[in-house]
């Protein structure tokens, strides 16, 4: 057994992604219709809860207002697509800007905030948004019904109609997401935010500009969610505030918690359990709160570092673990 | 001019006020202590010049030019590097990810990286053995030579310490103040706090005495070891 797993270490890595995407192109062929729509739906959520782990893993800031984000997405695909009869690929890069640009006046006024104090005010800016659709804001939104007769996405003459296409999309948006993270986790920028992560003070006093590394992961993480937005504004063709429901925002939140924080692979196994069981199986969705919870609770007593946890951050939360048991008798 | 001049600090943390007005000035290539008691505010001084605290008042100049208010990583860029107190390394990061951080202002210069690196490692050639441990594996000697290592890998032109000899085992507490002794040698001004009062004045050139945000006393380092008052209520003689 262990001479396997040994050798299976061995494998580059590399053939191990390759599969992995094999597997993934091939898988929904067999399926039918409804469950090529769970795998397009994971597919979004995956993108989502990468894009919040930016904020949430790296930077180790709260974000429970993400969906606020991902619903911004959508409707600049929707209104820019019905008023003004732009097709919906090109408005993904405009919904991207749209996110970014809101994550930045957001979160610019509160970044100054830390902990649950910051968790609050993101809570309260994303029933903001909420509220401003559902009050058909500047007369656009549609208000409570949102917006529908969105157009379907057009590749190369081909219109994407059925779900097998929507979730080639999402597969392709996703490997991109993926290979884009990895980059960002282990750039310049993804240091400064790992430093700020284990201590802000000393990060500072080593001179990195804890403001400006802040910021950049809040615009990355809301601009990535609203690229999700749109991807499912171009599939469902109709956008109402709902998206931006409080829900929606918690869901995204357990996925990066339950799978653990800051890990590629903690972000799948989050949204196997919070988005795609629950999908699946109609009991598990009509209990899908009391399980949120439950799972939510279980975790933080059994396993804080998530079920897939990455290396570091597990070793981050045992240190902290250890330094809270010891800190009584050694403290000063 | 001096390399740095602090005239009238006061700095307040809410209500309270922690530093009353405090002048001080480094020369080029000195090192200058500040010693007191628990809250006379040596620490506070040296986070108001590192911009992690803004004082309400007063002036600070480093090297001709005004540098309160400005936000820390900017004065870290200007030179001056604060290593600070209770050894605040990453405990999760190796040696050698630690000391990158403390290059972070130095952005992708790989050469000068490397080359204060080795600077560092010629300095402490423990860290050198254990660059890829985990820096909470690290005894406590070794953790307070990697916040120094750390906090030089930036080349600073003014290096603040923060209590080095906390925690510290008395041999220790040698090692770390010749260590300090030899950086200045090699061009490094240095303002270092401290406790340990003998400890510091035996290497400093002048000190300053701090009581409850105040300077009270200051001169050349011999004189300050001579003085009664000093002698009595931080050296422990009766």
């Amino acid at each position: 057994m262990t001479a396997l797993r040994e050798r299976l270490q061995k494998v580059n890595p590399l053939w191990w992604q390759l599969g992995l995407l094999v597997l993934a192109i091939l898988f929904p062929l067999p399926l039918g219709d409804y469950h090529r729509s769970v795998l397009w739906r994971t597919g979004l959520y995956i993108i989502l809860g990468l894009s919040l782990n930016i904020i949430v893993g790296y930077a180790g800031l709260f974000q429970l207002g993400h969906a606020a984000f991902y619903a911004l997405g959508a409707y600049t695909t929707a209104l820019l697509n019905i008023h003004f009869g732009v097709p919906i690929l090109l408005t993904l890069p405009v919904a991207i800007l749209v996110g970014a640009v809101f994550g930045y006046l957001i979160t610019r006024p509160i970044l100054h905030l830390r902990g649950d104090y910051l968790c609050i005010v993101t809570i309260a800016f994303g029933e903001v948004v909420r509220l401003a659709l559902v009050n058909n804001i500047f007369g656009i939104t549609g208000g409570a019904n949102g917006l529908s007769g969105i157009e379907r996405p057009v590749l190369f003459g081909l219109v994407l109609r059925q779900p097998i296409y929507h979730y080639y999309l999402v597969l392709f948006f996703l490997v991109f997401t993926i290979f884009a993270v990895r980059r960002l986790e282990n750039s310049r920028l993804g240091r400064a935010w790992m430093y700020i992560r284990e201590d802000e003070v000393a990060a500072e006093a080593m001179g990195i500009d804890t403001v400006r590394v802040k910021l950049l992961a809040f615009i990355i993480g809301s601009g990535w969610a609203a690229l999700a937005g749109s991807l499912y504004a171009a599939k469902i063709t109709v956008v109402s505030p709902d998206q931006a429901k409080f829900l929606e925002s918690v869901i995204m939140f357990c996925i990066v918690v339950l799978g653990g924080t800051g890990s590629i692979p903690g972000v799948f196994v989050g949204t196997l359990g919070m988005v795609t069981l629950p999908e699946l199986s109609r009991a598990l969705k009509d209990w899908r709160d009391a399980w949120l919870g439950l799972a939510m609770v279980t975790m933080m007593i059994a396993r804080p570092e998530g079920l897939w946890p990455s290396r570091r951050i597990r070793m981050e939360i045992r240190a902290a673990k250890e330094e809270a048991s010891v800190a009584p008798a050694a403290g000063n | 001019m001096a390399l740095l001049e602090i005239e009238n600090l006061h700095t307040y943390y809410g209500y309270v006020h922690a530093l009353k007005g405090i002048n001080l000035t480094v020369e080029e290539g000195e090192i200058v202590t500040l010693i007191g008691a628990n809250g006379a505010g040596k620490t506070t001084t040296l986070r108001t010049i590192s911009g992690l605290i803004r004082p309400r008042e007063g002036r600070i100049v480093f090297d001709g030019q005004e540098i309160q208010g400005m936000p820390a990583h900017k004065i870290v860029q200007m030179g001056i590097c604060h290593a600070p107190e209770g050894r605040q390394i990453f405990s999760t990061l190796t040696v050698m990810e630690n000391l990158n951080m403390g290059a972070y202002t130095l952005g992708g210069d790989k050469e000068t990286i490397e080359e204060n690196r080795r600077r560092v490692f010629d300095l402490f050639p423990r860290l050198e053995e254990r660059k890829n441990q985990l820096g909470g594996t690290l005894s406590g000697g070794e953790q307070q030579m990697l916040t120094i290592g750390r906090a030089l890998m930036s080349r600073p032109r003014l290096l603040m310490l923060d209590e080095p000899s906390l925690g510290l085992a008395p041999l220790l507490v040698k090692t770390i103040f010749e260590i300090i002794k030899e950086i200045n040698q090699r061009g490094v001004t240095i303002l270092l706090v401290e406790q340990n009062a003998r400890a510091a004045l035996k290497i400093a050139h002048r000190g300053y005495v701090l009581e409850t945000g105040r300077v009270v006393l200051s001169g050349p380092a011999q004189e300050l070891l001579q003085d009664e008052r000093v002698r009595k209520a931080y050296l422990g003689e009766r």
